[in-house]
């Protein structure tokens, strides 16, 4: 009996990551006889010192804000006029960029040249906060068979029956006619990243928000013949892992003072701009990714 | 220019009253408004890579995200468990 309550370390470890256990639990939970009157007493005597602290806390609350309403109103002042021409802003990085830019980058659009040429360490730092986000997420609301009861299922299969019975049949030719546009402008936004504005998060984010619009009005049982959880993982983690070696390659280059020999080609055709382009499919594929992949899991905990 | 002030106008009276409104629903939606006007303003601001992003996210995902939300934790009429 007492070797079997005895449990390991490891088995102790495992319990805490499954959520069974807490560090420092107490190992039993005594219930004392409960003294009601007492219990009356204390609380009057809680609510009217809480009454107190309340009336305190509001005044302190409008003190702390209208403190710092003032410093940073007074920061505002001191701020350089916008567009200044002496303004620390305005040095010979800005300059480089503008004068440069194209001709080193090869991409029209100085944005995309900028956050995926100069600054494109960033940009995958970028990435890996989405990334991350979105396991972060996973982990804390991923159904399977351990946080869910047998009403939670139940509840589920008559959600399910509702959505199918309901039909919004309006709503839903629209969609279907809105989804495909949604689609092809995302992608246009993604492909002309370097040339015209947009670029892979703001293409991503359409592209995102069309799959939210088809899977909201057709149901996630129709996106999960496309889009399953087995894609999602594969396609967030192969274009992290392209854009980690591309970007790597060519930071290599750079640093070690090695020819780069990816072609640049004309500004402003479509295959031009180095590795801009596949940076930008990259980072528009994960960021679509992540923003259906957030949807289905606030809506039915599974992609 | 007339237009940028009563633009700007309307972004802080959207967040005053965001931080003020009682219903929850409600201050998404005055949330979405501010979105969208903010994406105008970046247009006049010229940055239009902004105002796309701006449009997509602030408008769309995140007042989805909002209201989902707001479903689960049983805050819209005619969601409640009872």
């Amino acid at each position: 009996m007492n070797k079997q309550n005895k449990k390991s370390k490891w088995q102790h470890f495992v319990d805490w990551v499954n959520g069974e256990e807490a560090i420092g639990m107490p190992k039993k939970i005594s219930f004392k006889k409960i003294d009601f009157e007492k219990l009356q007493e204390d609380f009057e005597k809680y609510i009217w010192s809480g009454r107190k602290k309340a009336i305190f806390y509001m005044v302190m609350c409008v003190f702390v804000c209208l403190t710092f309403i003032g410093i940073l109103l007074h920061t505002v002042t001191a701020l350089p006029y916008f567009g200044g021409s002496n303004n620390p802003a305005s040095n010979e990085v800005v300059q480089r960029y503008i004068e440069n830019g194209v001709e080193e980058t090869g991409a029209t659009n100085i944005v995309a040249g900028m956050i995926l040429d100069y600054r494109a360490f960033d940009t995958f730092g970028e990435s890996n906060v989405l990334f991350l986000a979105v396991i972060c997420v996973i982990m804390l609301l991923k159904k399977d068979k351990y946080n869910t009861t047998e009403q939670e299922q139940r509840e589920e299969k008559e959600d399910e029956m509702f959505e199918k019975e309901d039909s919004n049949t309006i709503l839903k030719r629209i969609a279907n006619l809105l989804a495909p546009l949604l689609f092809l402008f995302g992608i246009y936004v993604v492909l002309n990243g370097h040339i015209s504005p947009g670029g892979g998060f703001s293409g991503g984010a359409i592209i995102g928000a069309g799959f939210v619009l088809y899977a909201s009005v057709n149901g996630q049982q129709k996106m999960q013949r496309f889009f399953t959880y087995k894609i999602f993982v594969r396609i967030n983690v192969i274009c992290l892992l392209t854009y980690c070696i591309l970007k790597g390659y060519s930071f290599f280059t750079g640093a070690n003072h090695l020819p780069n020999i990816i072609p640049k080609g004309t500004a402003g055709a479509l295959l031009s701009g180095g590795l801009i382009l596949p940076l930008n499919i990259c980072v528009g594929m994960i960021v679509a990714c992540t923003i259906y992949g957030f949807y289905a899991l606030f809506t039915k905990g599974e992609i | 220019m007339l237009i940028e002030n009563l633009l700007l106008l309307f972004l802080i009276v959207c967040a005053v009253l965001v931080s003020v409104t009682k219903r929850l629903l409600r201050a998404v939606i005055i949330f979405m408004a501010y979105s969208v006007v903010m994406s105008v303003v970046w247009i006049f601001l010229e940055a239009p890579d902004l105002a796309i992003t701006e449009a997509a996210v602030g408008t769309g995902i995140t007042s989805i995200l909002f209201f989902l939300t707001l479903k689960k934790v049983h805050q819209i009429k005619g969601t409640h468990d009872e």
